[in-house]
Formats: C-alpha cells, structure tokens, sequence
C-alpha cells in the first residue's frame, strides 16, 4: 500500500517504479529473460501436473473421449479396494525395511572410513561404485545371480550345506531381496554423504573429548550425532522420498509379484494408468502417495526440528 | 594386553571391510565374466566362474538381431542432450538469482525451491497426460524436454555465483560491458569446476531415467537402452544372455564416468546436498 499511495495515478506509479535507462533497466531484462526458460519449464513440468493431479482425481478418465465428474468417488473406491491397501502396505514394509537399514550402514561406514585406516580411499571408492549404475541394471545383475535354477546364489548356499530358496519366486523372499538391491546400490551413495558431514566436525572437539576421559560411544553420542544432525536430516528425508517411490528395479525383477508381495503404491499406480487407462483413479492414488510423502517430511522436520534444515 | 586386543579388533574390522566390498564389487565381476561366456554356458550349473573360453557371442548376436546399438545411442543422445542443455539453463537462472536485481526475484526463487520437494513419481501421471496432449509421444523432445527443469540445478548454481567475488564483474560493469557479456567472458570461465560437476552427476541421474521414457516412448527407434533391457525380461521367458550382455553396455558410460570423475562427483555431493 505505502508503495502505491505516494502517486495520485497508476501512470505515475508505473513511471516511478519503472527502471531508468541504463544499468537498472538492463538488470531487469536479462533478470527475468535469464529465468524465463527455468520458470516457464518449472512451470509446465512440475506446478500445472501438481494441479491437474487433483483436478484429475475428481474426475473419471480413459485419456480417450471427455472427462466426466465424479467428484470424491475415486477417493471412497479406494478405501474399499484390496488392493490398493496391500500396495500400501507393502510401501510401508519398504520404507521400514529400507530406510534404516541403509542409513545405519551407511553411517557406520562413514564413520569407519573416516578414521585413519588403511586403504580407506579405496574402501570409499569400492562401496560408492554402485551409485555409477542405473538402478535396472542393479535389479538385473541380482535377479540374474539369485535364480533359483542356475544362480551363483543358490550355488553357494548349496556348496556350504544350506538350503536354497526361490528368492524372487517366493512370496515371503521377494521383498527383502527388493529392499536389499535397494541398499547394496545407495548405501555407498549415503556413506558419502555422511562423510562429507563428518570432515566438517572439527577434530579438537574428539581430542578435548578425550582428554576428559570420553569412550567411543560418548564420543558418537554427544559429539558426531548432534553435529551430524542436518546431514542426518537430510539423508532420512531422500531415503524416505525414495522409499515411497521405488519402482525401475520392481518393474525388471518381478512385475509387482508374486502374488502381488513387490506390489508398491507407485507400481499400483502405474498399473492403473497405464494398463488398466483408469486415469482419474490412478491421480487419486498419486494423491495418497504425495500426501504419505508430505506426512514423512513433516514428522522428520517435527523430530529434527526446522533447525536442521538449510 | 591392550594392544593384543587392539589388534584382534582391528582384523575383527578389516574382516568386514572386505566381506562388505566383496559383496558390493562381485557382481560386477559376475556380470561381466557371465557376459563373456558362450551363449549357453550362461545357464551352465554348477557355474564357471570365469568363462571356459572368452565368447562375444552376445554381444554380437544383441547388436545385430536386435536394435540395441540403437537404444544406446538413444540414451546417449538423451542424457547428453538434457545435461548440456539443463547445464545452460540453469547456470542462466542461477546467475539472475544471484547477482541481478529485478523486482520479485525472492518471491520467484521461493517458488522455484517449492517445487524441490514434491515427489516426481506422485505428479507422473498428469505429466504423462500433459505431456501426450503436446503430441510429443515418440519424439525426442519428448524425452528431453520435460527432463531438462528441476529446482536443484538452479540452487547449485545460483549458490555457487553467490560465491564468485562480485569486484570481478564490477570492473566491467564500469567499462560498460553488457550482462550478457559478462555472464559470457567473465562468470563461466570461472564456473568451470562447477559446470563439470554438475554435469556428471546430472548425466549420471539422467542415465538412470527409467520410469519416464518408459511411458513416453513406444517405438523400438527410441528406445533407450534400459528400457531395451527390460523388454528381454519378460515374465514368462527371460533371455538372460542379452539381458547380461546388454547391462554391461549399459553401465560402460557411467563407470568411464565415475572412474575419471570420481573427484567430480564427491565435492559435488559434498557442496550441494544433491537429490538423492
């Protein structure tokens, strides 16, 4: 208001406010001119999906022909749908199965390699190799070495007396294989991260720590825990987001079975749009799913504190 | 007494070190000396662990039968394309948002970093629809263009500009040399770092697309190569010797990458944050 009140005019507003020739006006244009290719892409690839989602959510449609109104209807067909709520679940064992394993590995390692150890840059550099990898290629190589008929797995196991199992025939193993493809590609990826957020941590902190008699796990405690906090954050944030959206290695290593025990919210998505052409019903779900990943950040933003975000 | 048992503990911990290497290293050894094998001594039971005699076969017969030279050349075009052509973008974004003064830039910014944090999975649906109302269907542009946005890039580079001392440019702001000018001959010679360290780790992510291109593409010529993967893995029969033979052509650009770049990659993971 106190902007616009100093002019009687909106011609004499506009005049004032209006770059003077020279260097401001210059400013002004290449400003916006250098971010208009950014926005106007921001713009169509993420906010106007963002807000055709829900609009598409209330609306049934086979991407053929007009869209009719349903209003909430997508939303109550879910909650009664079996299927949907196994997907959820198994998006849910994903996320406990996946996000602290990898972080507590991920860490662990850090913390080792960043003490000074032998070989320790080829050890880093070892465990990060997988992050050069597409995750297909990833859910490939396992798939192709946990064959129940000819894979060095089963072999192995075999050569040592143990039994073998059907890995990802088998109802009961096909999931923790999947978490697990998912942990042997990232945890290197993580492990970096934390490094990189260990450097940080000034050293005379441990040796003042340790001239007052501190252990090992004091030291962890009161000292790397707490100065790791934002790094920390930030991991749990990623890994969680990806959790919620695994899909690429489920799609090579078993189509969302057996008997639907890989079945991901994302691969029931997926289905529902792209196989069965239930659009609407597909931007319901994708509206479940963008609401768990919102619920996720806000209760880690609650228990790190906003503090930790930068 | 104490130092026994510092010993016992260190073996204790280089014992797991190299268990755990072994378990994340061997696999690629098995991909690539599966790859080498004889067509049917892939399947052979109890396996070799190297090839009985070194074999091209697979990769002979996926390069002729199938279009496979042709998916990689796909994927190389799009991930190149979109990492060169993001990299100027954004590099474009973040030196306004850093260094020029208009009105509404913060306000602009924090709409750009909004975008950040929603899930790109949740929004592919009505992306896939909007995308196909455009006819880009089977079309590189298809491919490339919605990949190109993404909020991270901007932040990268605007906070990397924020840290270019600003009596650079001042001097040439005096002599009267134009934006566009300086942003040209001053401020990207000196973003060199940056730019190859970005670029990697975009090339890396965008070799890795997988979920997009399969929606977006339906014709074998455009295939990209992960996708042509997938296609020899159908659920019923899985012809593992070019689904192998195809990985390891697959995932050649980005060891080359990660071996030469490794450097690269590490700060820039450590000074960006990166999506994960």
């Amino acid at each position: 208001m106190a902007l616009l009140s100093r002019e009687r005019t909106p011609i004499a507003f506009l005049k004032r406010i209006w770059p003077k020739p020279g260097l401001r006006r210059e400013q002004w244009l290449i400003g916006y001119l250098f971010l208009l290719p950014d926005l106007l892409g921001l713009f169509v690839f993420w906010a106007a999906p963002m807000l055709f989602l829900f609009y598409l959510s209330f609306h049934e449609w086979t991407s053929l022909g007009p869209m009719t109104y349903v209003g909430p209807e997508n939303f109550v067909t879910l909650v009664g749908d079996d299927v949907f709520w196994k997907s959820v679940k198994v998006t849910l064992i994903y996320l406990v199965g996946f996000a602290p394993s990898v972080v507590v590995l991920s860490l662990a390692l850090a913390i080792v390699l960043n003490t000074k150890i032998k070989a320790r840059n080829w050890f880093r550099t070892g465990y990060f190799v997988p992050y050069a990898l597409p995750m297909v290629v990833a859910g490939v190589i396992w798939a192709f070495m946990l064959s129940p008929g000819f894979g060095i797995v089963n072999y192995v196991l075999r050569q040592l007396g143990l039994p073998t199992r059907m890995w990802l025939s088998s109802v009961k193993d096909a999931l923790p294989v999947v978490i697990w493809v998912g942990i042997w590609k990232r945890v290197g990826f993580y492990m970096i991260l934390f490094l990189a957020g260990l450097q940080e941590i000034p050293e005379e902190y441990y040796e003042a720590a340790k001239i007052d008699g501190a252990h090992n796990w004091q030291l962890f405690r009161y000292i790397t825990l707490p100065l790791l906090r934002p790094v920390l954050f930030f991991v749990v944030l990623i890994v969680g987001f990806r959790a919620f959206q695994v899909f690429d290695e489920i799609y090579v290593m078993t189509h969302g079975g057996p008997f639907r025990a890989t079945y991901t919210l994302m691969y029931f998505i997926y289905e529902r749009a792209f196989t069965f052409h239930r659009f609407g019903y597909a931007a319901a779900a994708s509206v479940v799913l963008f609401a768990m990943a919102m619920l996720f950040t806000l209760v880690q933003m609650r228990y790190f504190g906003t503090g930790a975000v930068e | 007494m104490g130092k026994a048992l510092d010993i016992v503990q260190k073996t204790i911990l280089y014992v797991i070190l190299l268990v755990a290497m072994m378990i994340v290293i061997f696999p690629f050894i098995w991909l690539i000396s599966s790859s080498l094998k004889a067509p049917n001594e892939v399947f052979a039971f109890p396996p070799d662990l190297l090839p009985k005699k070194l074999s091209l076969e697979n990769f002979y017969t996926l390069l002729t039968r199938y279009a496979f030279a042709r998916w990689l050349f796909n994927s190389l075009v799009v991930a190149l394309s979109t990492t060169l052509i993001s990299l100027l973008l954004h590099s474009m974004a973040g030196y306004a948002l850093a260094r020029l003064e208009f009105p509404g830039r913060n306000l602009l910014f924090l709409g750009i970093m909004s975008t950040y944090m929603l899930p790109l999975q949740a929004i592919i649906v009505p992306r896939f629809l909007l995308v196909k109302s455009f006819g880009w269907i089977d079309t590189y542009q298809g491919l490339i263009i919605p990949s190109l946005f993404h909020a991270f890039g901007i932040f990268a580079f605007r906070q990397f500009f924020l840290g270019i001392p600003k009596e650079l440019e001042d001097a040439a702001i005096i002599d009267g040399c134009s934006r566009v000018r300086i942003y040209w001959t001053i401020v990207l010679p000196l973003s060199r770092g940056i730019f190859l360290t970005l670029g990697v780790i975009l090339f890396m992510a965008n070799w890795d697309a997988f979920l997009w291109p399969l929606l977006i593409t339906r014709s074998s010529d455009l295939r990209v190569a992960q996708i042509g993967i997938s296609t020899f893995m159908d659920p019923n029969i899985t012809l593992w010797q070019f689904v192998i033979s195809g990985s390891v052509l697959t995932m050649i650009p980005g060891l080359v990458l990660f071996f030469a770049l490794q450097r690269y990659i590490v700060r820039g993971i450590k000074t960006t944050g990166i999506r994960g």
